[in-house]
C-alpha cells in the first residue's frame, strides 16, 4: 500500500480511538438516562493522572489504572451532585469542566515542576505492528456493550432506567443505582481516553489538552443514534477529518491552520443538523430521579 | 433539612467552595491563609489592583446576564465566551475596515453595534438549529464557542492583522475608537456604565413586561406557556439572540475600552466564568453585579496570590467549580422540573 495512505489511517486510528473510547463511555451513562458533559473534564483528568503516575515510575500500565480511575473519582462527584442531589445535569457538568481544568492545572504546576520528574511519559506499546491495546479496547468496549445493551437482562434494565425511571423503579429495578453505576462507567471510559492522549498520541501532559474532544464525543453519541456501531464509525470518520487535515498541512496547501482547525466542530454542527430529530434519545435522558417510598 | 433562605445560599455557597478549595491547597503543601489573604490584596489592596477588579467585572456582568436569561427560559446557553468573541471580531472588522478614520461620534456606535449584532448572530445559530433542527443549544453553542475562538485567531493573523504584521493581532485602535476613561482613573472606561445599567433594566424586563413573563413561563412550564398561546420556539430562539448580544456588545466593550485591539486568549474564559455568576446570583439580574464582582476579585486576586504565595493562579478555577456545583446542588435542587 502507499505508505502515505498508511500513515493517514495509521493517524485516523489514532486521533479516532480517545473519541470513541470517551462516546462510547457516554453512550451507556446517557443510556441509563443520565447527560453527563462533564466528560470533558474527566478525560482531562484522566490524562493528568496517567501522566503523573507513569512519568515518575516508567510504567504505562499504571498510568492507564490511574486515567480510569482518576475519570471514575471525577464522575462520583458528577454522581452524587446530579443524580443523588438531582441537580441538573448541565450545571454540574460545566462545572466538572471548569474544576478539572483548576485542579490538573493546579496539580501539574505543584506536584510536578519542571525538572523534578521526567518530561515524558513510557508509551503503551503495540501488541503487534499497527495492532494497538487502545484500538482493541475501543472494538471490544463497542462490541460488549452493544451485546450488553441488547441481549442481556441488566442491559435492559439499563436502558429501561433511560426510558421510563418510573416504569422501571415499579419493575424492581434499582434506577438510582443503576444509573450511578452507568455514570462511573463512563467517566472511567473518559479517564482511558484521556490516559490514551498521554500514553500514546502525546508523551507529555499539557494543562487543556484534551480541547474539546470530549464535547465531540458528546456530539458522536448523537451523531451515532445511541448505538454503539455507529458511535465507533462516527469516531473513525471524525479522526479520518482530523487527520487528513493534518496532511494537507504538511503537504504545504495553503489553507490556513486555524480555519482547518475548525473543522471537527462544524463537521460536528452540521451533522447535528443534517441528522436532527431526536426521536431515537432515551425518553428520560437528564430528568433527575426521585424514587417515591 | 430546609433549605437556606434565598440570600443566605449564595454566601453558603462561596464559603463552602474556598473552604474545599483551602483543602485542596494543603492537600498539594501550600499555605492556604496566606493565599487568601494575597488573592484580597490582588483584588482589593490599592486603586490598581481594584480598577483592575472592576474592569473584570464588567464582562461578567454582561454575559452573566445573558446566562441568566436564557437559563431562566430553560435554554442551556454555555456559548457565551463564542458570542463574545464573535463580538469583538465584529467590533475590530468594523474598526478596522472603516480604516480607522471615523470620528469618534460615529467610530463607537459602529463598533458597539457591530459586536452587539454578531453575538446576536452566533447566538441565533443555535437558536435556528435549535428551533427548526431540534439540535441541542448544550452541544452548538459549544461547538460554536471553538469556532468563534479560532475565527478571531485566524483573523489576528489574516485579514485582521496589524499592517507591521509582526504579531498576530489587530493594530491599535487610535483614540477615537476608544471608549473615553472616566476622569480620574486609569483604565476604567465608560464602557462600565453598561454594567451598572443593564441590571436594572433587565430586571424590569424580566418581571415586570409581557415578554419577560413569557420568557420565564416557558422556563417554568413550557407545556402550560404553550396552552397560554407562548409560542416556546420563538422565546428560545430570542433569549438566545438577546443573551447572544449581551456577551457580543462585552467583546466589543473589551477590544474599545480595555484592550484597545484584537488578539487570541482575549476573554480569560468571561463566557463559562459567566455561567457561574448568573447560578451564584440564583439567575437573578440584580443578584448579577454582586456576583460578579466576587469572580472578578478572584480572578484579579489570582495573580498575586501566584507571585506572593506560590500558589499557582489556576486554583482559582477550583473555587469557581465549587461556588456552581454547591449553588446548583443545595440551593436550585428545589427548582424541581
Amino acid at each position: 500500500m502507499d505508505p502515505l495512505l498508511v500513515a493517514l489511517l495509521l493517524s485516523t486510528l489514532r486521533l479516532a480511538t480517545p473519541l470513541g473510547l470517551a462516546a462510547l463511555g457516554e453512550l451507556v451513562a446517557e443510556r441509563a438516562g443520565v447527560l453527563n458533559i462533564g466528560i470533558e473534564g474527566m478525560m482531562l483528568a484522566g490524562a493528568f493522572a496517567a501522566f503523573a503516575c507513569a512519568a515518575p515510575s516508567g510504567s504505562a500500565l499504571l498510568g492507564v489504572l490511574a486515567g480510569a480511575a482518576a475519570g471514575l473519582a471525577l464522575a462520583a462527584l458528577f454522581a452524587l451532585f446530579a443524580i443523588q442531589r438531582r441537580a441538573d445535569p448541565i450545571v454540574c457538568g460545566t462545572a466538572l469542566n471548569i474544576f478539572a481544568l483548576g485542579a490538573t492545572g493546579t496539580a501539574y504546576r505543584v506536584l510536578l515542576p519542571p525538572g523534578l520528574v521526567p518530561e515524558t511519559a513510557p508509551q503503551v506499546a503495540e501488541l503487534l505492528p499497527g495492532v494497538h491495546p487502545f484500538v482493541l479496547l475501543a472494538l471490544l468496549l463497542a462490541l460488549a456493550i452493544a451485546g450488553f445493551l441488547r441481549g442481556t437482562r441488566p442491559g435492559l434494565a439499563l436502558r429501561a432506567a433511560g426510558e421510563r425511571a418510573e416504569a422501571a423503579h415499579a419493575q424492581g429495578v434499582p434506577v438510582l443505582a443503576v444509573r450511578w453505576g452507568a455514570t462511573l462507567f463512563g467517566g472511567a471510559c473518559a479517564g482511558l481516553a484521556g490516559a490514551s492522549l498521554v500514553l500514546w498520541i502525546s508523551d507529555s501532559f499539557v494543562e487543556g489538552m484534551t480541547s474539546g474532544r470530549g464535547f465531540i464525543a458528546l456530539a458522536l453519541v448523537l451523531f451515532g443514534r445511541f448505538r454503539a456501531g455507529r458511535i465507533l464509525a462516527g469516531a473513525l470518520l471524525f479522526g479520518f477529518a482530523s487527520a487528513l487535515q493534518f496532511r494537507l498541512q504538511a503537504i504545504g496547501l495553503e489553507i490556513p491552520y486555524n480555519l482547518l482547525l475548525m473543522t471537527p466542530y462544524v463537521l460536528t454542527l452540521v451533522v447535528l443538523a443534517v441528522w436532527s430529530g431526536r426521536g431515537t434519545a432515551p425518553a428520560d435522558l437528564a430528568r433527575p430521579f426521585a424514587p417515591r417510598s | 433539612m430546609r433549605a437556606l433562605p434565598d440570600w443566605l445560599a449564595p454566601l453558603g455557597a462561596i464559603a463552602g467552595a474556598t473552604i474545599l478549595a483551602g483543602f485542596f491547597l494543603l492537600l498539594l503543601g501550600a499555605d492556604p491563609a496566606a493565599a487568601l489573604r494575597a488573592l484580597a490584596r490582588g483584588a482589593f489592596g490599592d486603586a490598581v489592583a481594584l480598577e483592575n477588579t472592576l474592569i473584570r467585572t464588567g464582562p461578567l456582568v454582561l454575559v452573566g446576564l445573558g446566562m441568566a436569561l436564557a437559563f431562566r427560559c430553560g435554554v442551556w446557553n454555555i456559548g457565551g465566551e463564542g458570542q463574545l468573541y464573535a463580538g469583538a471580531l465584529a467590533a475590530t472588522a468594523a474598526a478596522v475596515g472603516t480604516g480607522f478614520a471615523l470620528p469618534a461620534s460615529v467610530a463607537l456606535p459602529l463598533i458597539l453595534l457591530s459586536g452587539l449584532a454578531a453575538g446576536a448572530a452566533w447566538g441565533a445559530v443555535a437558536g435556528v438549529l435549535k428551533v427548526s433542527r431540534g439540535v441541542s443549544e448544550v452541544l452548538s453553542t459549544l461547538m460554536l464557542n471553538f469556532i468563534a475562538i479560532l475565527a478571531v485567531a485566524w483573523a489576528v493573523g489574516g485579514p485582521l492583522q496589524e499592517t507591521a504584521a509582526t504579531y498576530p493581532q489587530s493594530g491599535a485602535f487610535p483614540a477615537a475608537a476608544r471608549l473615553p476613561l472616566m476622569p480620574g482613573t486609569h483604565r476604567l472606561h465608560a464602557g462600565l456604565a453598561c454594567a451598572l445599567l443593564l441590571p436594572p433594566l433587565l430586571w424590569l424586563f424580566l418581571f415586570r413586561s409581557a415578554a419577560g413573563l413569557r420568557l420565564r413561563a416557558v422556563g417554568l412550564a413550557p407545556r402550560v406557556a404553550r396552552y397560554a398561546g407562548i409560542s416556546p420556539g420563538r422565546e428560545t430562539l430570542r433569549v438566545l439572540v438577546l443573551s447572544g448580544s449581551l456577551a457580543g456588545l462585552a467583546g466589543a466593550i473589551e477590544v474599545a475600552g480595555v484592550t484597545g485591539r484584537l488578539f487570541q486568549n482575549l476573554s480569560p474564559g468571561y463566557g463559562f466564568t459567566a455561567i457561574a455568576v448568573a447560578l451564584l446570583a440564583r439567575l437573578h439580574p440584580l443578584g448579577v453585579l454582586p456576583a460578579a464582582l466576587f469572580f472578578a476579585a478572584l480572578a484579579s486576586g489570582s495573580g498575586a496570590m501566584q507571585r506572593s504565595a506560590g500558589v499557582p493562579s489556576v486554583t482559582v478555577q477550583v473555587i469557581e467549580a465549587g461556588v456552581i456545583l454547591l449553588s446548583a446542588g443545595f440551593a436550585l435542587a428545589k427548582r424541581e422540573s
